[in-house]
């Protein structure tokens, strides 16, 4: 019998023999175990290091997403994009981003009182998450922490300098999404007192990070081309595995919101895929009516803005509510996207369109579908005859979301445009980012600097290794 | 000498080298090339953005024949890649100056059979 597998019991819990000899021999974190010990739950632990996991990876899924509608000169750059978040915000997250998003502060921003995870420890924080380690709370946070920024990479794809852009999502990351994060989620957070519902992050995630990228994307202005069809995605295929990633990681992300694994879990896991199903679909038929065609493309973005849509609101709203708010925000955002061309900014992957146009949706149609039938911690919305009063404060998450992500966007931008520049120079955006930026090319000819790709021209420079 | 150079469709081109093989022609070089002509594009629609290719795909079959076997192996393309559609695709016959083969500096006939 391998010794890992053996249990002892204490309390309602099981912990390890190799565990509890520890605790034995240290004296100290015996006692630490002892005090916590009675209130974690093992199911509830499982499944928030599970959806830890799953939030982790729509990252990558991200990347993929957005990394097959670039050019093919751009897409390692791209997909660094959404890598680069994953370890800065880590490192910020661990040494001051958890302690301002979540630790006792002011209405508007946490405290100081966990700077480097001080006091973050294994036993429960009964105010987030009364069954689960503290740190599995945190780790699950900056799960989010790490997508948001690098959903506005889609945005300013092809053109943006990756210094510029490192240097953007860190201090972006303090500066508006911990801030957001503490108003809508943290413990003294007005927005949640004021009773303003957004279960995964509709505001927080989707709304904020929608509008910085429409903000960036004008700052930047329009990506160069250099053949008329030069715009077009370069490997849908991985743009549909990324899709396949971020639906499957959604249900981390909202159903893991009901921080255990309990009913609300269930109805909010429930909501997330039926809306995703329905948005795909309406989106298609849209198409086939407009174009004549259905798109792969379009299934892909419908399926996300109706994942995007429905984040505020899993884990309010009955089944059939989430079917509709899919099949409503399908031609909203189709309408978003098509109007983009009428107002001359490049949105490159319609960050803005999607995510920032589907959140407000979303929060706006939490307003109307929420329902205490399927969470009695929520409210009703003014189709369960509440009245109007669950969508005005909606309406204020939206508005106070809009104007910390535009305004310090655009104050960050132009700081940054002013110093180490915000763009590439035309030489660099020409060649192609892969190669200019990070001396890679993402496939075997490119690494000739031309994309059809020639056997002719390539001279060896470096050191031979074989 | 004369290079017969035939655009055709890139899925008759199966069909356009066994018709070539049964008149024993063995030694041909074959590419993918994009061009226009009389045939239409297609549009494709990425997220509502517009994109019409007029330069379509097709495949470029060059071999280079004694004068006297030109118009036979021209005729033989033309039977094999024929649909009838529009975007079949054309032949054109072009004078060579002179052959060599690098291999033992044949020159004329003997450097292309």
């Amino acid at each position: 019998m391998p010794n890992r597998r053996t249990y002892i019991t204490v309390g309602a819990v099981r912990i390890t023999r190799t565990t509890a000899l520890c605790g034995v021999l240290c004296g100290l974190p015996r006692l630490a175990l002892a005090q916590s010990d009675g209130s974690i739950n093992t199911g509830d632990t499982a499944w928030i290091l599970v959806s830890a996991a799953l939030v982790m990876l729509m990252t990558p899924g991200l990347a993929l997403f957005y990394g097959g509608m670039v050019r093919a000169r751009n897409v390692l750059n791209m997909l660094m994009q959404s890598y680069i978040a994953i370890a800065l915000i880590t490192m910020i997250w661990a040494l001051c981003g958890y302690s301002l998003a979540f630790s006792p502060g002011i209405p508007l921003i946490g405290g100081f009182g966990w700077l480097g995870l001080r006091g973050v420890g294994l036993a429960p924080n009964e105010a987030y998450a009364a069954t689960i380690p503290h740190q599995a709370f945190m780790v699950y946070q900056l799960m989010f922490a790490i997508i948001t920024p690098a959903l506005i990479s889609g945005a300013i794809a092809d053109r943006m300098r990756f210094s510029s852009y490192t240097l953007f999502i860190g201090l972006w990351s303090l500066l508006v999404y911990v801030p957001l994060a503490h108003m809508v989620w943290g413990v003294g957070g007005f927005l949640r007192n004021l009773g303003v519902l957004d279960f995964a992050g509709g505001s927080v995630v989707h709304i904020s990070s929608g509008v910085s990228a429409l903000i960036l994307a004008m700052l930047l202005g329009v990506r160069r081309k250099v053949s008329a069809d030069d715009m077009r995605p370069h490997n849908l295929p991985i743009t549909v595995i990324g899709t396949g990633v971020l639906w499957f990681g959604w249900f981390g992300f909202n159903a893991g919101s009901a921080l255990a694994a309990n009913a609300v879990a269930v109805s909010a896991m429930v909501a997330t895929h039926f809306a995703a199903a329905s948005a795909a679909l309406v989106w298609v038929f849209i198409e086939w009516i407009a174009y004549r065609q259905p798109t792969a493309l379009g299934f892909m973005t419908g399926a996300v803005a109706g994942l995007v849509a429905i984040t505020p609101a899993s884990g309010f709203v009955h089944p059939i509510s989430a079917i509709a708010i899919g099949a409503l925000v399908a031609p909203i955002s189709f309408g978003a996207i098509r109007a983009k061309a009428r107002f001359g900014y490049d949105d490159a992957l319609d960050v803005f369109g999607v995510h920032g146009v589907g959140g407000i949706f979303g929060a706006l149609a939490t307003g109307l579908f929420a329902s205490t039938a399927t969470n009695p911690a929520g409210a009703n919305g003014l189709f369960y005859g509440a009245g109007a009063s669950l969508l005005v404060k909606q309406l204020v998450g939206i508005m106070v979301t809009v104007a910390l992500a535009g305004s310090v966007t655009y104050l960050l931008g132009l700081f940054l445009r002013g110093t180490i520049g915000l763009r590439v120079s035309t030489d660099e955006e020409d060649t192609g980012l892969d190669l200019a930026l990070h001396g890679e090319a993402a496939y075997g000819g490119m690494a000739m600097g031309s994309e059809a790709g020639s056997p002719v021209g390539a001279v060896h420079t470096g050191p031979t290794i074989l | 000498m004369i290079k017969v150079e035939a655009l055709i469709r890139p899925q008759k081109l199966d069909d356009v080298k066994s018709a070539l093989t049964d008149l024993g022609i063995r030694g041909m070089t074959v590419s993918e090339v994009r061009g226009v002509g009389k045939q239409k594009g297609f549009t494709q629609h990425y997220r509502g953005a517009e994109y019409t290719v007029n330069l379509i795909q097709k495949v470029k079959v060059e071999i280079v024949v004694p004068d006297t076997e030109a118009r036979q192996v021209a005729d033989a393309i033309a039977g094999a890649a024929r649909t009838g559609e529009i975007g079949d695709g054309k032949i054109f016959l072009i004078p060579v100056a002179e052959a060599i083969r690098i291999r033992t500096g044949d020159e004329g006939d003997s450097a292309i059979t």
